[in-house]
């Protein structure tokens, strides 16, 4: 922008014109600045100041009194929930449930994807996308409501264990089926969406590189294994490591509509029972703590995956 | 080239495959329309699959004089308006800005926002300065906190700085500033990506439970999301105690709640044409900039 000024600048030889230039270009950037200053105090006020409220992990806090907490107290509430027996259960909750989500609802769309990928019929091609699309536009209120049908003991699941002789099984108030539909539901809602950026990278793979393998004699299998895989290999790193990275976050809201006291040993993630012990039962010392705990440990995993993706692979986020 | 019999079979096998997973996804949609123009007997004995029995619009009938229903719909209305709006405006406000590659500060503002993908205060803080900002029971606890999606903001700054400089020179000869030329030039360029971003919020908005479970405690208040939540959880509930004499109670709940949730899904489906050509276009224009 400067350089371009002084280009110009030079042939008019005018000072004045040099002088409205820059003067212009002054204004119209404080313009700018004006312009992003509203969302700037929004974001300082709506997601900073969250972040520093986290002080009252260390402070006690009683509601209704100051909201920086009333006293300090240190390390107490993290001692209290590191000797929490229930601490223990929903950290290991969370670690299975999320272990389960990645190697299952990771690599599904990328399978998913490469199937789509060998369609050539573009109406059917079509016709699948726009069905597979659709769950993931649903409220997970309505989800949930929908699971909670196909599982009742009159539902079409049961309905189709009976006809296949088996005895009918209450899913929802068991703890030992509460995973499998936990990570179903993801499977279902996701499937057609994740694919979506692996489809955009399989359009930007260049058609000659499989006509030169048809040449060689590969087969489609080949083609497969050589060509489209390591063409669409940047795209699973990035989302590998955004995965990684989101690693705890397990769809909490989705947890909270599905569990129940019944399914709670299998189902409670800290996030939930972050809700119950700060929201529900006003502990929200407590509460906070264990939240502040789980934010960091993700932190840590953002970063650590993209320095080892930038490491290994040369494809980071930043 | 001619294909070998093993792809042939694998194309064959290709496509029952997707057909198969085009069922498994739609069945559960297809299933709560089925059940709700169904009448109780068939649901409660399970024939109810793709197709209505026993057709019955009855239940419909019940949910739209429901006057508790159309107060949290016309609701869910509201915030959803609302919310988009104040969405829309606060994230053009940031991405122009961040658009310009000669704003100095533009990388340590980009972080800045980008850091709170990656970290937030957690549910307690947050709740803590929401309620103390006297926003419970009010519009501006679920239209407010999280009015920002810092992803569709880098999605609006990749098109924003993609408008080519030279028609912004143009302005600034003719006397403009940066709002004329916000206004008068680029916003009118970039009406596929503020529908795109409109629809993105609007969805969201629409779907929103969570800050309302939290903050509200009026009926009068709740969006018909959480009118639908406690219907579920209340006839799960109910499903729980498992006494024979509340059955006849189950089966109509689970009438009424396949129509709710017809209801609520309703204006996703009839947008959901326009959201899948935005939508992938949209995801796809945000993954270039990763």
């Amino acid at each position: 922008m400067e350089e371009i000024g002084k280009k110009t600048d030079s042939k008019l030889t005018n000072a004045n014109i040099s002088r409205n230039r820059r003067f212009n270009t002054f204004k119209k950037d404080w313009q700018l600045y004006a312009l992003i200053s509203l969302p700037i105090i929004y974001l300082i006020i709506f997601k900073y100041v969250p972040m520093f409220g986290n002080i009252i992990a260390f402070r006690r806090f009683i509601p209704g009194g100051s909201i920086i907490g009333e006293e300090w107290v240190g390390f107490y509430y993290f001692k209290m929930f590191l000797s929490d027996p229930a601490f223990y259960n929903v950290f290991a909750n969370t670690l299975i449930l999320a272990f389960l989500l990645l190697i299952i609802t990771f690599p599904a769309p990328i399978i998913f994807a490469l199937l789509l990928n060998e369609v050539k019929n573009h109406i059917f091609k079509r016709f699948v996308q726009t069905a597979s699309y659709l769950p993931h536009f649903f409220s997970i209120v309505v989800v949930a409501g929908m699971v909670f049908e196909m599982v009742a003991l009159n539902g079409p699941i049961n309905g189709l264990l009976e006809f296949f002789g088996s005895e009918r099984i209450n899913f929802i108030q068991m703890p030992e089926w509460f995973r499998t539909i936990f990570v179903s539901v993801e499977l279902w809602q996701g499937l057609g969406w994740g694919a979506i950026l692996y489809l955009a990278a399989l359009t930007g793979i260049n058609e000659e590189l499989y006509e030169a393998a048809r040449i060689d004699g590969a087969n489609r299998w080949k083609q497969t294994l050589h060509i489209t895989i390591p063409g669409i290999m940047p795209t699973i790193v990035v989302l590998l490591i955004l995965n990684i990275g989101n690693f705890l976050q397990i769809g909490f809201e989705k947890v909270l509509l599905l569990y129940n006291p019944l399914t709670y040993e299998t189902a409670d993630v800290i996030a939930t029972y972050v809700y119950r012990i700060g929201l529900e039962s006003g502990s929200f010392s407590y509460g906070t703590a264990i939240g502040l705990f789980e934010s960091i440990v993700g932190l840590i995993l953002v970063f650590g995956a993209n320095y080892l993706s930038r490491r290994i692979t040369d494809n980071s986020l930043w | 080239m001619k294909d070998t019999w093993q792809y042939k079979t694998f194309k064959i096998f290709n496509t029952v495959i997707l057909m198969l997973i085009v069922i498994v996804t739609l069945f559960p949609f297809f299933n709560i329309v089925a059940q709700s123009f169904s009448s109780e007997a068939y649901i409660n004995s399970g024939q109810v699959t793709f197709w209505p029995k026993g057709f019955n619009i009855e239940t419909y009938k019940v949910i739209m004089s429901d006057n508790m229903f159309w107060v949290n719909y016309k609701n869910t209305v509201i915030y959803t308006v609302v919310g988009t709006i104040i969405s829309l405006v606060l994230s053009t406000m940031i991405a122009y800005p961040l658009a310009k590659k000669r704003l100095k500060g533009r990388n340590f503002l980009t972080m800045f926002f980008v850091f709170t993908m990656f970290f937030n205060g957690g549910l307690i803080p947050n709740y803590v300065l929401v309620t103390s900002l006297g926003f419970g029971d009010s519009i501006w606890a679920i239209v407010i906190p999280n009015a920002i999606s810092v992803f569709n903001m880098l999605i609006m700054r990749t098109f924003f700085a993609n408008i080519p400089e030279e028609l912004e020179e143009a302005a600034i000869m003719d006397g403009s500033n940066t709002f004329g030329i916000l206004f008068k030039i680029i916003l009118p360029l970039s009406k596929p990506i503020l529908a795109t971003m409109m629809l993105f919020y609007a969805v969201t908005h629409w779907n929103s439970w969570f800050p309302a479970f939290i903050y509200f405690t009026e009926k009068e208040l709740f969006p018909v999301s959480i009118y639908l939540r406690n219907m579920i959880k209340g006839a799960e509930a109910s499903v729980g105690t498992g006494a024979t004499s509340a059955d006849n109670l189950v089966q109509i709940s689970a009438n009424i709640k396949s129509v709710t949730m017809v209801l609520t899904v309703l204006p996703i489906l009839l947008v959901y044409p326009y959201i899948q050509k935005y939508f992938v276009s949209g995801v796809m224009l945000g993954s270039v900039k990763g």
